[in-house]
């Protein structure tokens, strides 16, 4: 029936308006949430910053030491993937090619006759993980949108403590680097064993310009002793900050690209909506012309339809 | 002559000013005053204050429960997790979580995790009156 097409396509019409509004404020709120992340990511920088310097600082003063954290073990047997997921979805891609470059380093250390522990923040990680029979060896969810230190604490102790115990040799990170609002990169890092001081020295950020010899209390190794946690801490802490920057924006521009296509959904079904209620007249005006003149000849239809209607 | 002082938190500069004189206490060296031109250092600091003296005189402290202090050129950078300035200091939340302490160390004298609760709990108080 031809009014039964018609009010089918309100209501898609008016379904498709309803998940216009719907992703449309997803879109605002992710826009106003990637600031702020960004701008914590970026407050954040300074004490990562001045512990690379820090560590700067004592390299060039020779203290290196056999601290647990810098131990490379002679065979890898259990490879630690950290993976940095959201909690919710509808932020596009950015959960799946985080998760697929995680099973990535899960089956690298496969490969190379190791175990894997997996340490997954975030419930879509391990919603995955947990479907396919990964071993999840520690969770963590409710942070990866705004992330806190103590959380980054929480997490690389554990991390830490797994490794000095010797239960993993080896720790990879695997989150999303922000680069820029239009950017944002998988990244796969390695974050236990710690390179020497020295190669941190060079790679790192800070911004240590002078060789002055410094003076160390209680000692150089005492200094690193303690740093070198603080180290990891600030580093995973800045790997969640960036991840949570670009789930946002990655959220924006899935949200944005969604309200996109429902308005051009919405103006598709308007068109097809007046194309089948025009059909509905011009069909019902066909019967009523037809109808007349079945009536024959002494009726004069003439009458019933007015000139030009039949356009 | 004054120096560049700041207090660096892992979230974010919480402090950051000019001094005169900075005092802090490091672990195992006991007190220790930074005044500008004193030589590259760096040290472990100890659950204790650190003191501001700024410029005009006056005086900022802050409870910092453990972290670095880096000086080098006329900057002092304190690096710390948890640091409160004495005028942001809950006095009664810190006397509450002092005789919390106080309870859990007389049943059990040898909970490391309450003595550190105390001795993080004077500090606050002790840095609060200063």
């Amino acid at each position: 029936m031809a009014g039964g097409k018609e009010r089918e396509l309100r209501r898609r019409i008016d379904s498709v308006q309803n998940t216009k509004k719907i992703t449309r404020a997803m879109e605002l709120i992710a826009a106003t949430r990637v600031v702020k992340a960004q701008q914590r990511a970026r407050e954040a920088r300074p004490y990562a910053e001045q512990i690379t310097t820090v560590i700067e600082n004592l390299a060039a003063g020779g203290a290196e030491i056999d601290h647990p954290l810098l131990r490379k073990a002679e065979k890898v047997t259990r490879v630690g993937v950290i993976v940095i997921s959201s909690d919710r979805g509808l932020a596009g891609p950015y959960n799946s090619s985080v998760i697929r470059a995680a099973e990535r380093q899960v089956q690298n250390a496969r490969s190379e006759g190791a175990e894997y522990s997996l340490i997954v923040i975030g419930k879509k990680a391990r919603d995955y993980f947990a479907f396919r029979n990964y071993k999840v060896e520690s969770f963590t969810e409710g942070i990866s949108d705004n992330p806190t230190y103590e959380d980054a604490r929480k997490i690389a102790e554990t991390v830490a403590q797994l490794f000095i115990d010797n239960h993993i040799d080896r720790v990879e990170l695997v989150y999303t680097e922000f680069l820029s609002i239009g950017s944002q990169k998988v990244a796969t890092r390695r974050f236990l064993p710690l390179e020497s001081t020295e190669t941190i020295a060079t790679e790192g950020g800070g911004d240590s310009k002078n060789t002055d010899s410094f003076e160390f209390e209680p000692s150089p190794e005492a200094v690193l002793e303690s740093l070198l946690p603080r180290y990891v801490e600030a580093r995973l802490f800045g790997a969640l900050l960036e991840s949570a920057a670009s789930e946002h924006a990655n959220r924006q521009r899935a949200m944005k690209s969604a309200t996109d296509n429902a308005e051009e959904l919405i103006v598709k079904l308007d068109r097809e909506m007046n194309r089948a209620r025009q059909d509905a007249i011009t069909t019902e005006i066909m019967e009523i012309i037809g109808g007349a003149e079945a009536l024959g000849d002494d009726e004069q239809p003439e009458d019933l339809v007015p000139a030009g209607a039949e356009n | 002559m004054a120096f560049q002082v700041e207090l660096v938190s892992p979230e974010a500069i919480t402090y950051s000013g000019e001094a005169e004189m900075v005092i802090a206490r490091t672990v195992e060296g006991g007190d220790i005053a930074f005044q500008p031109g004193h030589v590259p250092f760096i040290g472990v600091l100890a659950v204790w204050s650190v003191e501001v003296i700024r410029p005009d005189g006056d005086r900022d402290v802050f409870a910092v429960h453990r972290g670095f202090v880096q000086v080098a050129g006329t900057k002092i950078s304190v690096l710390s997790d948890v640091s409160e300035k004495s005028t942001e200091i809950d006095v009664s939340r810190a006397e509450q979580a002092k005789e919390n302490a106080e309870a859990q160390l007389s049943e059990n004298s040898e909970n490391v995790e309450a003595a550190d609760a105390l001795a993080r709990a004077e500090l606050r108080l002790q840095v609060a009156n200063a």
